[in-house]
C-alpha cells in the first residue's frame, strides 16, 4: 500500500493526473531505476571512455539502437496484452529481402522512384500481414504465443533465405538507403523515425481506446471480455502493430549495410527487444505498458554494449556481462513493485 | 480434528471448527461458499498450516508440513480437476513415482497387471496401456482412486467430484466409492447436490461461517434443517434488515412491462430446463443452492455461454447473444460474481475501471475524450460514495465493498435496461452492503429491471419483487408477493419439484 510507485511525491493538485505533463512526469518517475542506471553509465563512460561526449559517439550509439526501440514499441504492446512475439527478427528478414527484391527489379527500371516508394511500403505491409497471421494462431487457434510466434521465428527466416536463394544482396540506391544513412539537420533519420514511433506508441497508450484495451486484455481477460471489450481484435491489432515495426526496422537495417542478407538481418533482435521491455519495467504477464521505460531500457542495454566494446572487452564476454546487467535491472523493478 | 483455527490477514476462515471421519465411512462436508470447507481440508491435508486446534488421525496426532506428507500419511485429495497426467497411460498414472523396477527398469509388464487388477477390484475393466486423456472425466476420477487405493490411503477427500459427471458416471462412481468404504477406506464427500449425499454418505458435517454448525448421522437429518443449517436462520426481526427495506422498493411493483423472457433453457449438465422472466422496474431474485445453475443462466442471458436448448426474449427481441458485446449493445449490464477474476482490471485505475463498458461512447476515432470522461467518473463516485483518495487510485487497493460499487457504476453508466447482479453483496462489509441494497432498490424504481442471484435469504425476501428458484438446472419455484418467504425459498431449494425421487426428510410440499 505505501510503495512509493502508487503514492509518488509529486502528487498532483488536478485530477487528471495521469493526463499531458503530469501525466509524463509520473511516467518518468515510475522509470527512475531505469534512467538512474542510464545516468550511471553515461558518467562512467564520460570519466572513463575517451572521446566519449561526441556527437559522433552519440549518433553512432542512436543509429544502433534505433532498430531495437522501434521493435520493443512493437514487443511493449504485445507484452502488456500478456503475449510475447519472438517472430519479430525473423520478419525483419523477410521485410529485408523484400525490399531489394522490388527496387531492384526491372520493371520499375523506367520509373525508379515507384520502385523505391513500393520497396518502402510493402515489405511492411508484407510484416504486418505475418504479424496478423501470428494474431489469428493467437486467437483462433488459441495458441500460446511464445509457441504461435515461435512458428514464424523459425519458418519466417525460412522463407527469407528462400526468397534470397540464401545469397547476400548488395546495391547502391541513395535514394531508399535515406532511412538508414540519412542525416536531416544532423540527425541521423532512422532517429528521427524512433523518435515518432516512440510518440505514437506512448500517446496511443494513454489517450486512445486501443490503448486503454491493451492494458485491459492484459490486466484482466475475462473481466475485458465481460465488460465488451473485443479482445480478439485487439491481440490482432498488436500483434500486426509489432509485424509492421519489425517490417520498418527491417528496411532500416538493410538501408545501413547497404545489402541484404536473410542469415543476419534482425538476428537476435526478439531478444533484444524483450530484454528492453522487460528492463523498462514492463510486466511480462501483461497489464501495464511502460513505454518511455521501454526506451530507456533499450538505451540501457545498448550503452552496455557500447561501453564493453569501448573496454575492449571480448564479444562473447560482453554477452555474458550483457545477461547479468539485464537480470540486475530486471530484479531491480521487481523489487520495487513488491514494495 | 478439533478446535482448528485458521486466519488469514486478520480475517477468521475458520473458527474453532471441529470435523470427525470414522473409519470406514463416507463423510459429507457440506457448507456454502466462503463456510471453511476448502481451508478446513487444505488445513487436513497440509496445504496450510493451522492456527490452533488438534488434528487427530488414526489416533495420532498429526500436523502434515505438505500435502506430499499428509498422502504418504495416508490421505489423498481428488480434485474436481484431475490432477493426474493425461499423455501418459492409465498403468503409468496409477504407480508413478512409484514403479515397479528391476535394475532400474521399468517392470511393464508387472505394473500393467497390477494397474488392471486394482482397477478390477474397483469394478471397473478397461485397457490399462491406453493414455488416460482418452477415457471420460468419470473413468479418470476412478484412476485416480485406484492410485489412492494403491497408496494405501486410509482417508480419500473428494472434492466435488461429481459436478462434471452425467448420471450413470455418478452411479458408477458411487459404486466405487461403496467399494472403497467396504475396505475400510474413509471417504470425506464434498458436493453440493443433496441428493447425493443423500444417496452415498453416513454422516455429515454442516459448516457456516468458519464453524461447524452440524455434525451427525445423514439419516436423521432431513434437506430442509439441512439447508437450514448451512444458509442459517437469519431473519431476526421482521423487515429492516436491508438496505432495501429502506426504500420500500419491494413493494412497489414495476411497471408489468416484460423485459427479459428466457425459458426452457438448457446448457450442458448444469442448466437443464431453467426459464426466468424480469419486468421493467422489477427486482427479481434468482435463488438456488450452490451448483443449482443460478449463474450459469445469467452468463446465458449475457451471451458470456451458449445454450443448447432455449428461447431468450429481451423487451420484443429474439435476443440469443453470442457474445457479451451484443448483449451490451443491446442494454445489459453483468456484474459477475467473482469480483476479482471476472471484474475489476486490478492494475488500472478506479477511472479506467468504471468507464470500462462505456470507453466507445467516450471517445471520438478512437481518442478518449478525458473531459467527459472526468465528469462521468466524479459524477459515480459522488453518486455512489465510492470512497477513492483519487480516480486515479489503481483498484485494487479499495476495499471490497468500494470496486463494487465501481463495478456497478461500470454498467450504470451504460444507462442499460437490465442489469443481473450475481451475487453483489457477497464479501463486503455492512455498511456498504446495505448501500448497494439501497442502491438497487432505488434504480429499480426508476425503471431498471434487476436480476438479482443471492444467497442470501433476507436479501430475496425484502430486495425482491418475485423471486424464482432453481434446483440442479431446473426452474422449481416462481415466487411472489407473500409467497417469498424463508419457509418457501428453503423448501423450494432443498426439495424442488415434485419429481423429487428420495425420500429423505419432511414431507414434500408443492413449491409453488
Amino acid at each position: 500500500m505505501n510503495s512509493e510507485a502508487h503514492t509518488p511525491p509529486l502528487k498532483a493538485t488536478s485530477i487528471h493526473r495521469s493526463e499531458g505533463w503530469q501525466g509524463l512526469r509520473l511516467d518518468l518517475w515510475q522509470s527512475r531505476a531505469s534512467i538512474l542506471i542510464l545516468l550511471g553509465l553515461l558518467v562512467f563512460n564520460a570519466l572513463f571512455t575517451p572521446h566519449f561526449l561526441s556527437v559522433q559517439t552519440l549518433n553512432v550509439n542512436l543509429t544502433q539502437v534505433a532498430t531495437i526501440i522501434i521493435v520493443a514499441m512493437g514487443m511493449t504492446l504485445v507484452i502488456a496484452t500478456g503475449g510475447v512475439d519472438l517472430s519479430v527478427g525473423s520478419l525483419m528478414a523477410i521485410s529485408g529481402v523484400l525490399a531489394p527484391l522490388i527496387f531492384l527489379n526491372a520493371a520499375f527500371g523506367k520509373a525508379p522512384a515507384l520502385g523505391v516508394a513500393l520497396a518502402l511500403v510493402v515489405p511492411v505491409l508484407v510484416a504486418a500481414a505475418f504479424g496478423f497471421l501470428n494474431g489469428l494462431f493467437v486467437t483462433r487457434l488459441r495458441l500460446q504465443p511464445i509457441v504461435a510466434t515461435l512458428v514464424l521465428y523459425i519458418a519466417g527466416r525460412g522463407i527469407a533465405q528462400v526468397i534470397t536463394g540464401g545469397q547476400l544482396v548488395s546495391f547502391t540506391r541513395p535514394d531508399f538507403a535515406y532511412i538508414g544513412l540519412g542525416r536531416p539537420f544532423g540527425v541521423p533519420f532512422q532517429v528521427l523515425i524512433m523518435l515518432v514511433v516512440v510518440a505514437v506508441t506512448y500517446w496511443a497508450v494513454k489517450r486512445t481506446v486501443f490503448g486503454r484495451y491493451v492494458l485491459t486484455v492484459g490486466g484482466n481477460e475475462t473481466a475485458a471480455r465481460l465488460s465488451g471489450v473485443p479482445v480478439a481484435r485487439v491481440k490482432l491489432l498488436v500483434y500486426s502493430i509489432s509485424g509492421l515495426l519489425a517490417g520498418l526496422a527491417g528496411l532500416i537495417v538493410i538501408a545501413i549495410n547497404s545489402s541484404s542478407d536473410a542469415n543476419q538481418v534482425g538476428q537476435g533482435m526478439e531478444l533484444d527487444a524483450i530484454a528492453a521491455v522487460a528492463v523498462g519495467g514492463t510486466l511480462l504477464s501483461g497489464g501495464r505498458a511502460q513505454v518511455l521505460g521501454t526506451l530507456f531500457g533499450a538505451l540501457i542495454i545498448q550503452l552496455i554494449r557500447f561501453t564493453l566494446l569501448a573496454k575492449g572487452v571480448p564479444d562473447s564476454a560482453a554477452l555474458v556481462v550483457k545477461a547479468a546487467i539485464i537480470i540486475v535491472a530486471v530484479a531491480l523493478q521487481q523489487r520495487r513493485r513488491r514494495e | 480434528m478439533q478446535d482448528i483455527q485458521k486466519q488469514f490477514a486478520g480475517v477468521v476462515a475458520l473458527d474453532h471448527a471441529t470435523l470427525t471421519v470414522l473409519p470406514g465411512e463416507v463423510h459429507a462436508l457440506i457448507g456454502q461458499n466462503g463456510a471453511g470447507k476448502s481451508t478446513l481440508i487444505k488445513v487436513l491435508t497440509g496445504a496450510y498450516r493451522k492456527d490452533g486446534g488438534t488434528v487427530l488421525f488414526g489416533g495420532k496426532s498429526v500436523d502434515f508440513a505438505s500435502p506430499l506428507a499428509a498422502q504418504v500419511g495416508g490421505i489423498t485429495t481428488i480434485y474436481q480437476e484431475v490432477n493426474l497426467v493425461g499423455l501418459r497411460t492409465v498403468a503409468e498414472n496409477i504407480f508413478m513415482g512409484r514403479e515397479p523396477k528391476r535394475f532400474g527398469l521399468i517392470q511393464w509388464g508387472a505394473m500393467n497387471a497390477e494397474a488392471a487388477r486394482l482397477l478390477a477390484g474397483l469394478g471397473l475393466t478397461l485397457d490399462v496401456t491406453r493414455p488416460l486423456e482418452e477415457f471420460s472425466t468419470a473413468i479418470q476420477q476412478m484412476v485416480a482412486l485406484a492410485r489412492a487405493v494403491s497408496v494405501q490411503a486410509r482417508l480419500v477427500i473428494m472434492d466435488e467430484p461429481t459436478s462434471s459427471l452425467n448420471e450413470r458416471e455418478v452411479e458408477t462412481l458411487f459404486g466405487v466409492i461403496r467399494t472403497l468404504k467396504r475396505g475400510g477406506v474413509s471417504v470425506m464427500f464434498v458436493s453440493h447436490r443433496l441428493d447425493e449425499l443423500y444417496a452415498v454418505c453416513d454422516r455429515i458435517t454442516v459448516m457456516r461461517d468458519g464453524k461447524t454448525v452440524y455434525s451427525g448421522e445423514m439419516s436423521s437429518i432431513s434437506r430442509l434443517q439441512l439447508v437450514e443449517q448451512m444458509l442459517g436462520r437469519e431473519i431476526r426481526s421482521e423487515g429492516a434488515q436491508t438496505g432495501f427495506a429502506r426504500t420500500g422498493a419491494a413493494q412497489d411493483p414495476g411497471t408489468g412491462q416484460p423485459l427479459l423472457n428466457a425459458s426452457h433453457i438448457r446448457a450442458g449438465a448444469r442448466l437443464t430446463d431453467a426459464s426466468i422472466e424480469v419486468g421493467q422496474g422489477e427486482v427479481v431474485g434468482l435463488a438456488g443452492l450452490l451448483g443449482s445453475g443460478r449463474s450459469e443462466l445469467a452468463r446465458i442471458v449475457f451471451g458470456a455461454d451458449r445454450a443448447d436448448h432455449g428461447e431468450v426474449t429481451l423487451g420484443d427481441q429474439h435476443a440469443a447473444f453470442r457474445t457479451p458485446i451484443d448483449a451490451i449493445r443491446a442494454g445489459i449490464g453483468f456484474c459477475s460474481e467473482d469480483r476479482k477474476a471476472e471484474g475489476i482490471v486490478p492494475e488500472l485505475s478506479v477511472r479506467e475501471n468504471l468507464t470500462l463498458a462505456l470507453l466507445p461512447r467516450l471517445s471520438k476515432a478512437g481518442i478518449v475524450d478525458t473531459r467527459r470522461q472526468a465528469e462521468v467518473v466524479d459524477r459515480f463516485i459522488a453518486r455512489l460514495g465510492i470512497k477513492t483518495s483519487d480516480p486515479d487510485q489503481p483498484i485494487r487497493e479499495l476495499s471490497g465493498g468500494n470496486q463494487q460499487k465501481v463495478l456497478l457504476a461500470r454498467w450504470l453508466a451504460m444507462n442499460p435496461r437490465l442489469l443481473i447482479l450475481d451475487e453483489p453483496t457477497r464479501g463486503i462489509d455492512v455498511g456498504a452492503k446495505a448501500e448497494i441494497q439501497q442502491l438497487i432498490g432505488e434504480l429499480a424504481q426508476g425503471g431498471l429491471g434487476v436480476l438479482m442471484i443471492s444467497s442470501e435469504l433476507e436479501e430475496l425476501i425484502e430486495g425482491c419483487h418475485r423471486v424464482t428458484v432453481l434446483r440442479e438446472g431446473q426452474t422449481v419455484a416462481h415466487l411472489s408477493g407473500t409467497q417469498i418467504s424463508e419457509d418457501q425459498l428453503l423448501h423450494a431449494m432443498a426439495q424442488g419439484s415434485a419429481q423429487d425421487s428420495l425420500n429423505h426428510g419432511e414431507p414434500r410440499q408443492a413449491a409453488l
